[in-house]
């Protein structure tokens, strides 16, 4: 049998996430609120997450969006990055985000 | 009804009943319509523009075998203007060429692809369809060549319990995103094909471990969706994440019901769609809100901390086994009736059948009866 050729995608701080392809964040009126719809699922993103994933355009590298997010919450980088580095990484293992 | 009732996020949209396999673990009804039952293109067209204005999101085009449908494309193209996501569910075979294109064109999301084997000759025994298994590979290989994401689906029985690690290797060679081992739920025809279907405990702890080894071996490379099998449980699932809560399903000719199997629970009656309009179905059809939230339920459920994990589990195998659509799932060990199913397990294994009743239009209503009357003895 064969051995799987598609390696787990790891982040790097030169990664520029995006969305994946059909994966899309799209603004609900019933529910007034953010729905990320993806093969099979629907999530509810919060509004942290909605700012990381509207920064995931594929032209904004890791660091630009820590850079970003660091001054739309006024924190500084270090104290947002691993939160930040995690999210992302989970969503890449989930297929919702390519890296 | 002191519930809340909130929009609806799923549904699913059984096109059609004709399908060219056969299997034998069919969700189906028994009693399954004919093409002339089933609901022409402006009936799809005006409940996915009410369903949309209801507040769903996701649409599952399934069957029967949607794409026998000749209007498939008009009806994604509505469902992808209205901004619904579509996912379209497939026997992969008779699909003619240029098709899976125009459907990404009019606008389609996702498609899964059932496989009902690892092996050709698996895939070719259970839809009783020569070639089946090639055809679903040509199949899954277009719809990647499209840049769709792929779920491949794998209904797991007795017949292919030890292809699950075969499984693994296909979805992964066919660069699909998710797999699903989804064991049979014994409900329509694999209900009715019961004995020559349930897997025996040694195959099922086996499984169990190679899932759980391939979801970490796998973790951020293949996504393994593992639907458990019921019989063996302890406790029960959120059957359709709760009656009537955020997701339903549409059959052929319209009749909106809150899961595949309600039509079996007797007393309920189910309402087409056109006679009334979806909003006044989801929200106050008796037949929706007869098992609604938590109100309805008795002992053991009703002081269960697990009440709002599972919603009491599925009501129609409370039907099939326990007798009562309102009693708790037997799956679940709380049930005065949990031990029936470890007693349909053994019964199926001395049964010694191994034939199935082949999923045909018109051949499941007598043996329906006969079924009927051996679940009520066991």
């Amino acid at each position: 049998m064969m051995t799987p050729q598609r390696q787990r995608i790891l982040l790097s701080h030169r990664s520029t996430p995006a969305l994946k392809p059909h994966v899309r964040l799209q603004y609900d009126k019933v529910r007034q609120a953010w729905a990320l719809l993806s093969p099979e699922k629907v999530f509810w993103p919060d509004d942290v997450s909605l700012d990381i994933l509207r920064l995931c355009d594929g032209t904004h590298s890791v660091t630009q969006i820590l850079e970003e997010l660091s001054m739309q919450y006024d924190a500084p980088i270090e104290e947002i990055t691993a939160d930040v580095e995690t999210f992302l990484q989970d969503w890449s293992d989930r297929s919702l985000v390519a890296l | 009804m002191s519930e809340t009732v909130l929009p609806p996020i799923g549904m699913l949209a059984e096109l059609t009943h004709r399908c060219p396999l056969q299997c034998a673990y069919c969700s189906n009804p028994l009693e399954l319509l004919k093409a002339n039952r089933e609901m022409a293109t402006e009936g799809w067209l005006s409940l996915f523009d009410q369903a949309a204005d209801l507040g769903v999101l996701q649409i599952h085009l399934s069957g029967g075998e949607p794409t026998l449908r000749p209007d498939l494309e008009t009806l994604v193209r509505r469902l992808s203007d209205r901004g619904v996501y579509t996912n379209l569910i497939t026997a992969g075979v008779g699909i003619r060429e240029g098709r899976i294109d125009d459907l990404v064109q009019a606008g389609l999301d996702h498609v899964q692809i059932s496989f009902q084997g690892a092996l050709a000759t698996t895939t070719e025994k259970i839809g009783n369809y020569r070639d089946a298994h090639f055809k679903k590979i040509e199949t899954a290989g277009k719809v990647r060549a499209a840049g769709l994401p792929l779920t491949i689906n794998a209904p797991i029985h007795r017949h292919n319990i030890d292809e699950i690690p075969a499984f693994i290797e296909l979805a992964l060679k066919l660069d699909a995103e998710r797999l699903e081992i989804a064991n049979v739920q014994y409900a329509g025809w694999a209900l009715l094909n019961r004995n020559s279907l349930m897997p025996d405990r040694a195959s099922v702890e086996r499984q169990v471990n190679v899932v759980q080894e391939a979801q970490e071996r796998l973790h951020g490379i293949l996504a393994i969706d593992f639907v458990t099998p019921d019989y063996f449980a302890i406790y029960p699932k959120p059957c359709m994440g709760g009656w009537a809560r955020d997701a339903f399903m549409v059959a052929p000719d319209g009749t909106v019901l809150p899961c595949h199997a309600a039509g079996t629970i007797p007393g309920l009656v189910f309402e087409r769609f056109g006679e009334k309009s979806l909003a006044d179905i989801w929200h106050a059809s008796p037949a929706f809100n007869a098992f609604r939230g938590t109100d309805w339920m008795a002992e053991p459920c009703r002081t269960c901390d697990r009440k709002e994990i599972d919603w009491g589990g599925c009501r129609c195998q409370a039907m099939a086994i326990a007798g009562n659509a309102a009693a708790t799932d037997p799956a679940c060990i709380k049930s005065p009736f949990h031990a029936r199913m470890a007693g349909l397990i053994e019964e199926a294994t001395i049964s010694g059948q191994d034939a199935f009743h082949y999923r045909r239009i018109g051949s499941g209503v007598t043996n329906h009866a006969h079924n009927a009357a051996e679940t009520v003895e066991s």
